[in-house]
């Protein structure tokens, strides 16, 4: 267990993940369930455990659709999307390891594709 | 005429002018004047929830402060837009270490304090027009139309600081619709996420979400689908594979009020 970690994570999210109850409703009603390995509830489990890293080299934090479901329907205010930013951006934050390379941007653009797609990516996946 | 300070964003100078121009010209036609901030820079798309993320919030900080120095309320329309906005205003009033990071960064006239007001231009519909003396304008009724309001994530949550409707039973965007004379049509997924920017590295994703959304709209009877946000308009068009008409409210709001021809001349 990183201690460290855990507590830049708590620090950064603002989270008290000792509130959670593991009724799942977070997970329940997540868009990208099908396509997370580690699901909301398991964040806020995981990052009580310390097993930050764990969750930081999983894909799971890159699928969060940033749609603040699991924040508004948790009946204990935990706040789990929270968390998941928390240790998306202990990653990304590190040097060399941004999701996306604003090189690979012309190949993704078609002539629909809203400028609010690209920014929002940039603030998810590039530091 | 009543003036508000208003915000177009990013894209909606860009992929989204129609959600602009309609807004701008509806606006006229209802009597309220719609001034831009001389400097505005992007929001950012997306608010970044971490407490020690400061620098991705001063945009939106700007705007607001903006907003302050003119003593108006600010106008928003881009759903993106409107939550990065009000969830900063939220943190800025809720949360005092992050206040004061940022405003000694920015040094402004005076600090920031989350003093403005800010509406979605739908809320100004409804609290500053009011959807019954917006009906006593509509000269091309919807009637007989069923219209699909589809809210997707960002304009309702996170309701305590977006504080806009019930995020659970939202009633706003059907509210408008029958204010323009159409029949609203209720379904399962108006307010779950279209997968929003996911559509840039992993289509199936966004295909997946975006076409629950449609299928779950044409089950019920709908004609049509509208929405206040341009990444929604993108996925249910482009990545749900349905054919369901998709259109910006604005636009629906200039036909009703006679406004549509001029706004584009």
């Amino acid at each position: 267990m990183n201690k460290n970690l855990k507590e830049q994570v708590l620090r950064s999210s603002g989270v008290n993940v000792l509130k959670c109850m593991r009724c799942g409703k977070c997970s329940g009603t997540c868009p990208s369930y099908d396509e997370m390995e580690y699901h909301p509830h398991q964040f806020v489990y995981m990052v009580e455990r310390g097993d930050i890293e764990t969750l930081m080299n999983s894909k799971s934090i890159y699928k969060c659709l940033t749609c603040f479901a699991c924040v508004d329907r948790c009946p204990r205010n935990v706040e789990p999307a929270k968390v998941v930013e928390a240790v998306r951006l202990a990653a990304v934050r590190q040097q060399g390891n941004n999701h996306m390379n604003p090189n690979q941007i012309p190949e993704m653009l078609d002539d629909d594709l809203p400028q609010q797609a690209i920014v929002t990516a940039f603030r998810k996946y590039i530091k | 005429m009543e003036t508000f300070t208003y915000y177009p964003g990013c894209t909606l100078r860009t992929k989204a002018k129609d959600l602009d121009t309609y807004a701008r010209s509806s606006a006229e036609a209802l009597g309220i004047s719609l001034e831009e901030p001389a400097d505005w820079q992007c929001c950012g798309g997306a608010y970044t929830t971490a407490k020690d993320e400061i620098a991705t919030k001063l945009s939106a900080v700007r705007t607001l402060n903006s907003a302050k120095t003119s003593n108006r309320p600010l106008i928003t329309v881009c759903s993106a837009c409107h939550n990065v906005i009000k969830q900063t205003n939220y943190d800025i009033l809720h949360d005092e270490e992050m206040a004061s990071k940022i405003n000694n960064y920015l040094q402004l006239d005076e600090p920031y304090n989350g003093e403005t007001t800010v509406y979605h231009y739908l809320e100004m519909l409804r609290d500053v027009v009011g959807f019954d003396n917006l009906a006593q304008k509509v000269v091309n009724s919807f009637k007989g139309k069923k219209i699909a309001a589809y809210y997707g994530c960002l304009l309702l949550r996170p309701s305590k600081a977006l504080a806009m409707d019930d995020p659970e039973n939202p009633t706003i965007m059907e509210d408008f619709i029958k204010a323009i004379g159409g029949t609203p049509v209720i379904y399962a997924q108006r307010n779950e996420c279209c997968g929003g920017y996911i559509t840039l590295e992993d289509k199936d994703q966004a295909a997946k979400r975006s076409s629950a959304v449609m299928r779950s709209a044409a089950d019920q009877g709908a004609d049509m689908i509208i929405t206040a946000c341009p990444l929604c308009l993108y996925n249910l068009k482009k990545n749900s594979g349905s054919e369901l008409p998709v259109y910006y409210f604005t636009e629906l709001l200039a036909e009703a009020l006679g406004v549509k021809e001029e706004s584009n001349e």
